[in-house]
């Protein structure tokens, strides 16, 4: 089971192990994790699952596809390392991962 | 003067309008609300041509014929649609509600329907701090009236059709328009884009990618925007009469949070018996509803929905007798749908 660490805007750490198959996403709404409200459930339709993947991690996670990066353009204020997490799928490979949650979604 | 009606429906998502037919096979009429100035919520603004595999023996539909076909379903009930109106407030008035939109008109009902899915689909706000002190001045989230824009140099955000189409349109009659987009690629039209970059060659359209917004300058109004290249951090300063931001839409719970409603995040508790919520005569349905066991499907917002128009008769017929009847078999229901009965 993979490890991420969610990262507050205010620096609070939270480190949870969620299964193999979910999202980023929803290992934080399961986990109560504060500052990803998830609006539309997951379906790329809300930006308010907005994270910053840590800079050592961009690379190892799934590619953005072009509906992610339309709807990035409504994320609040969106980085170069910005994605949805609902998008990031978790494989074993994942273990460690750490994301920055933005000051707010939306 | 209100509009009195046996129930007033918040929201014309796929949930509202089924409990328009719910409703309306009872004899009783509804008056349907929504802030968009469209039909369908989610369905239609999220999702149009998506599609969907799990209503009820449909095996497969879109968010647009789904849509159209609850219309069809509600047709004979001639509904009235009050659209591009957020209900704004509610007042008690013995056993009805007052309900006011922020239009100022006001519903008076026994019953309130709020189907409000995830919200109220409000403009997204430029994502900077303090920008509100400038709403209603110059700043805009949507086009009213395009005169006031006659001559002006403007600054438009957004990389979306709605961006673009009005870069274009404007482009007629204002002296300079900036378009700042976050990245390259636009989501708009191909063919908008085209146009666009054909009037930039004439200098009328600036189009500035990978920047985004840093600061909006000035006292009361907007005199000058601050933007920032994402790729060399190198800043920009435009002058500008006004601003237009299109940054999608988002879902806002909005005035419904002030109700007195037991809620629940984003979420207002009901039982699950009829959809109540602690308020006698304000039920909750869709995905905007909490209960032990919720699940936010349209099928979920079908079932609530019947269960609690079932509610709302015994308070806007509390002299008359509620007789469960099927639509198969019910000359009554047949004469509200408008059908004659063919098996006899
Ligand atoms: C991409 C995507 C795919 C989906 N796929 C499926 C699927 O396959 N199967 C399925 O069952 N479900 C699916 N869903 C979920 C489904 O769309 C929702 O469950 C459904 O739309 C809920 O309907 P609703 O009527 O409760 O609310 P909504 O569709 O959200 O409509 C609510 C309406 O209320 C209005 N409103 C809110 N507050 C106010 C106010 N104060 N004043 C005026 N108007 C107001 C809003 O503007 C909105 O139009 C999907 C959702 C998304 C985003
Ligand atoms: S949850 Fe809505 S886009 Fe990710």
């Amino acid at each position: 089971m993979p490890k991420v660490t969610y990262i507050e805007a205010s620096g609070k750490k939270h480190e949870i192990q969620v299964d193999v198959g979910l999202s980023i996403m929803e290992g934080a709404v399961q986990n109560s994790v504060p500052g990803i409200d998830a609006d539309c459930g997951g379906s790329c339709a809300c930006a308010t699952c907005h994270v910053y993947v840590d800079e050592q991690w961009t690379e190892k996670v799934p590619e953005i596809t072009d509906a992610e990066k339309d709807m990035l353009d409504f994320a609040f204020e969106p980085k170069k390392n910005s994605r949805l997490s609902c998008q990031l799928i978790l494989e074993d490979s994942h273990d460690g991962i750490v994301v920055n949650l933005p000051s707010k979604q939306g | 003067m209100n509009i009195k009606t046996d129930a007033l429906v918040i929201g014309a998502g796929p949930v509202g309008l089924f409990s328009v037919f719910e409703l309306g096979i009872m004899g009783l009429k509804a008056h349907v609300v929504d802030n968009l100035d469209k039909i369908g919520g989610q369905c239609i603004e999220l999702y149009p041509d998506k599609p969907i595999y799990d209503i009820p023996a449909l095996p497969k539909c879109t968010g647009e014929s789904l849509i159209n076909n609850l219309l069809e379903q509600i047709k004979p009930f001639k509904t009235e649609f009050h659209l591009g109106e957020r209900v704004q407030s509610i007042n008690k008035n013995n056993n009805n509600w007052v309900v006011e939109t922020n239009l100022g008109k006001k519903f008076e009902t026994p019953n309130i329907i709020i189907a409000g899915g995830v919200g109220s689909f409000e403009p997204r706000k430029i994502p900077l701090e303090g920008v509100e002190k400038f709403d209603n001045t110059n700043l805009f989230y949507a086009v009213r009236n395009k005169e006031i824009f006659k001559n002006q140099s403007i600054c438009i955000f957004g990389g979306g059709d709605s961006a673009l189409d009005w870069a274009v349109d404007l482009s007629n009659i204002c002296k300079k328009i900036y378009l700042v987009h976050r990245r390259d690629d636009f989501r708009a039209a191909q063919h908008t884009v085209s146009q666009m970059n054909e009037i930039s060659k004439t200098g009328k359209i600036e189009v500035l990618t990978s920047f985004q917004p840093k600061e909006l300058i000035g006292e009361k109004l907007i005199e000058k925007v601050r933007i920032t290249n994402s790729n060399s951090n190198e800043d920009k300063l435009l002058k500008v009469d006004s601003v237009l931001a299109f940054f999608g839409l988002k879902m806002e719970l909005g005035p419904i949070a002030e109700w007195g409603l037991n809620l629940d995040k984003k979420n207002i508790k009901v039982n699950a018996e009829n959809f109540e919520t602690n308020e006698k005569g304000i039920f909750a349905i869709g995905d905007i509803c909490l209960y032990p066991g919720k699940l936010k499907l349209i099928l979920s917002g079908f079932h609530e929905a019947a269960l609690c128009a079932k509610s709302c008769f015994n308070r806007a017929r509390p002299d008359e007798k509620y007789v469960f009847r099927f639509t198969t078999s019910s000359s009554e229901i047949q004469k509200r749908l408008g059908v004659k009965n063919d098996n006899k």
